[in-house]
């Protein structure tokens, strides 16, 4: 089956066709940019390079998975609407996945590991994980979720986890204490192994809605401040 | 036999109203309305007071491909039938323009089919032709909604496009969003104080009208002054424990809105020598302005034209409307990684 798979969680914009064959997940090409401003421009540009790299029109693609993140920019959404539109245009099944899943998935070894992303804010986002199961995406010991990196080693308490994943397993090496391992982004291949099971079972996708882990923020405004107190001046907008 | 003409589907994610319409480009350059489909975030933002940018971008995502299925549906069209698709580039919020332009460049990228990144204030002006027909060759556009209030050049809806003057504060709507707040009116304030107004006396107090001395800027506008006179009026008020007339606070500050910028507008019609003005965004809904305006240009001679509310506020049938006057100009589509553009000045009616 040829599998397009989308990633825009990290700063990393992704896009690639993947064939799934019995051996599992195959990249037939890729085009990977790391910008975090310029997820809105390149995508598209970067599946139909893709597409025509490898030979293969959208009319024949059978899936399309996308990264949900968990991601802290705006781009996040980018891969998600166009995974929708492409999905409508072609009536082709559009499948979400954690994107934490599809790092570790495509990750080496099946010792227990940390994936960890930038969620900024001084904060990650990290989920840990067990062996790969058939198919290639790894057991989830944790749900994913967001912390200071120097809290996240006590939520790692006995899981026996020795290596990291996920850009900021470099970046927060002496704080994890563990062995930073690749891959940093999420791969369309690891994207694709990670829903391998349902694809191969052709299960219903779950709804395309983003892991945002985070509220909104807004804040309720209090009553209108007065205006006769101070200067003639208005002091702007509220 | 198929019927003629070229099929525009316009995406519009600027503000809090997910848009998408379908337009008919006639081979005589006319354009006919087939679909306009709106989900709106407007009631998840209701308790903030005004748009949470979030929210809207996230409300954006959910709604849509929904809704360009719902246009599809009302058109009685399928996606393959789709000749060209245009979305807003800008202005308005960033992660509410990126989900449009990203869902936009998927859409033409799978149908293979051209894509315009085009200006949402431009939109404002084209849509009345979806109602009135083609614009004359020159004539001058008032957009007043929550986000802007600006005179309008316009001497080609395609490509030529001038801003004469604009609000150095606040916009039009957003004295509206603000008054409301400080009567304790819902928001969006616009339709409560209009309805309100009307029991009121527009003579009851004498708000400023804000710069309108003789060495203001001719044709630009300031409603933060009004606002805060509004404010005062209404503290003072309520310091003496006196009864808040409503209605007349109402009509009043309405009164003064719509007096500046139809004497505005009539003038800068005059100063340009044109003969038609055309008035848009979602402030253009209001009866008193609508009626003000009417009688400013009649006494002018000049002709006046407002689309229909539905039309005025935010939509996806502008951005196509303004995409099949595009496309027929004979303008190159917009390269395939254009950017949204928060910023974008109005005289770019089309992103390259
Ligand atoms: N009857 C009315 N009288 C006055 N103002 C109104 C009326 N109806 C709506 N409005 C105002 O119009 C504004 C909404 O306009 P619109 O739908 O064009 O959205 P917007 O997001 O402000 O548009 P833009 O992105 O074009 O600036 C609000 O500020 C609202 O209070």
């Amino acid at each position: 089956m040829l599998v397009i798979a989308l990633d825009t969680s990290t700063p990393a914009v992704t896009a690639g066709l993947v064939t799934l064959e019995d051996g599992g997940p195959r990249s037939l090409a890729e085009r990977v940019t790391v910008n975090p401003r310029a997820h809105g421009e390149l995508l598209t540009p970067q599946l139909l390079e893709v597409l025509a790299e490898a030979g293969y029109q959208l009319g024949q693609v059978g899936a399309i998975v996308v990264g949900s993140g968990p991601g802290p920019f705006t781009g996040l959404r980018v891969g998600m609407v166009t995974a929708a539109a492409l999905g409508h245009a072609c009536a082709t099944r559009v499948y979400p996945v954690c994107s934490l899943d599809a790092i570790a998935a495509q990750t080496p070894g099946d010792d227990p590991l940390l994936v960890a992303t930038d969620a900024r804010r001084k904060e990650v986002y990290w989920a840990a994980y067990g062996a790969h199961r058939p198919g290639g995406a790894r057991a989830r010991l944790t749900e994913p979720g967001v912390e200071r990196p120097e809290n996240v080693p006590g939520r790692l308490d006995g899981l026996g986890v020795r290596s990291a994943a996920g850009e900021m397993a470099l970046r927060h090496r002496e704080v994890f204490a563990l062995d930073p391992v690749e891959p940093s982004y999420p791969t369309p291949a690891g994207l694709i192994a990670a829903t391998a099971a349902e694809l191969r079972a052709g299960a219903a996708p779950q709804p395309l809605v983003p892991l945002y882990l985070r509220r909104p923020d807004a804040g309720t405004p209090g009553p209108p401040k007065p205006v006769s107190a101070g200067t003639d001046i208005d002091r702007g907008r509220t | 036999m198929p019927e003629p003409g070229r099929i525009v589907l316009g995406i519009e994610t600027s503000c809090d109203e997910t848009g998408v319409g379908l337009v008919r480009l006639m081979p005589d350059g006319s354009v006919r309305l087939l679909a306009d489909a709106v989900a709106s975030s407007v009631d998840q933002h209701a308790r903030f007071g005004g748009v949470v940018p979030e929210i809207a971008s996230r409300a954006h995502l959910e709604a849509m491909a929904p809704t360009a299925r719902r246009a599809l549906e009302q058109a009685g069209l399928e996606l393959s039938d789709v000749d060209a698709v245009a979305v807003t580039a800008g202005p308005g919020l960033a992660g509410a323009l990126m989900v449009g332009v990203a869902a936009a460049k998927a859409y033409a990228g799978a149908l293979g089919v051209p894509l315009y990144g085009v200006n949402h204030l431009a939109g404002h002006v084209a849509v009345d032709t979806l109602e009135h027909g083609r614009l004359p060759a020159r004539c001058l556009a008032m957009l007043v909604s929550g986000g802007h209030t600006q005179l309008l050049s316009v001497a080609g809806i395609a490509d030529t496009i001038t801003q004469v003057g604009s609000t150095i504060d606040d916009a039009a709507g957003e004295a509206y969003d603000k008054v409301a707040r400080l009567l304790e009116l819902p928001y969006p304030g616009g339709p409560p104080i209009d309805s309100m107004a009307r029991e009121g006396d527009a003579h009851a107090i004498a708000f400023p009208r804000g710069l309108t001395g003789p060495r203001d800027a001719r044709h630009d506008f300031s409603f933060s002054g009004l606002k805060t006179a509004v404010a005062r009026w209404v503290e003072q008020a309520r310091r003496e424990e006196r009864e808040v007339p409503v209605a007349d606070v109402c009509a009043s500050f309405q009164e003064a809105v719509a007096d500046v910028l139809t004497a505005k507008a009539v003038r800068a019609a005059g100063d340009l020598d044109v003969d038609t003005l055309v008035i848009s965004g979602g402030v253009a809904a209001n009866s008193r302005l609508a009626a003000l305006a009417a009688d400013r240009c009649a006494a002018a001679g000049l002709t006046l034209r407002v689309p229909r509310p539905r039309l005025c506020t935010d939509n996806g049938a502008m951005i196509a409307a303004l995409g099949a006057h595009v496309l027929a100009s004979g303008a190159e589509p917009s390269p395939p990684n254009i950017p949204a553009d928060p910023g974008l000045p109005v005289e770019t009616v089309v992103l390259r």
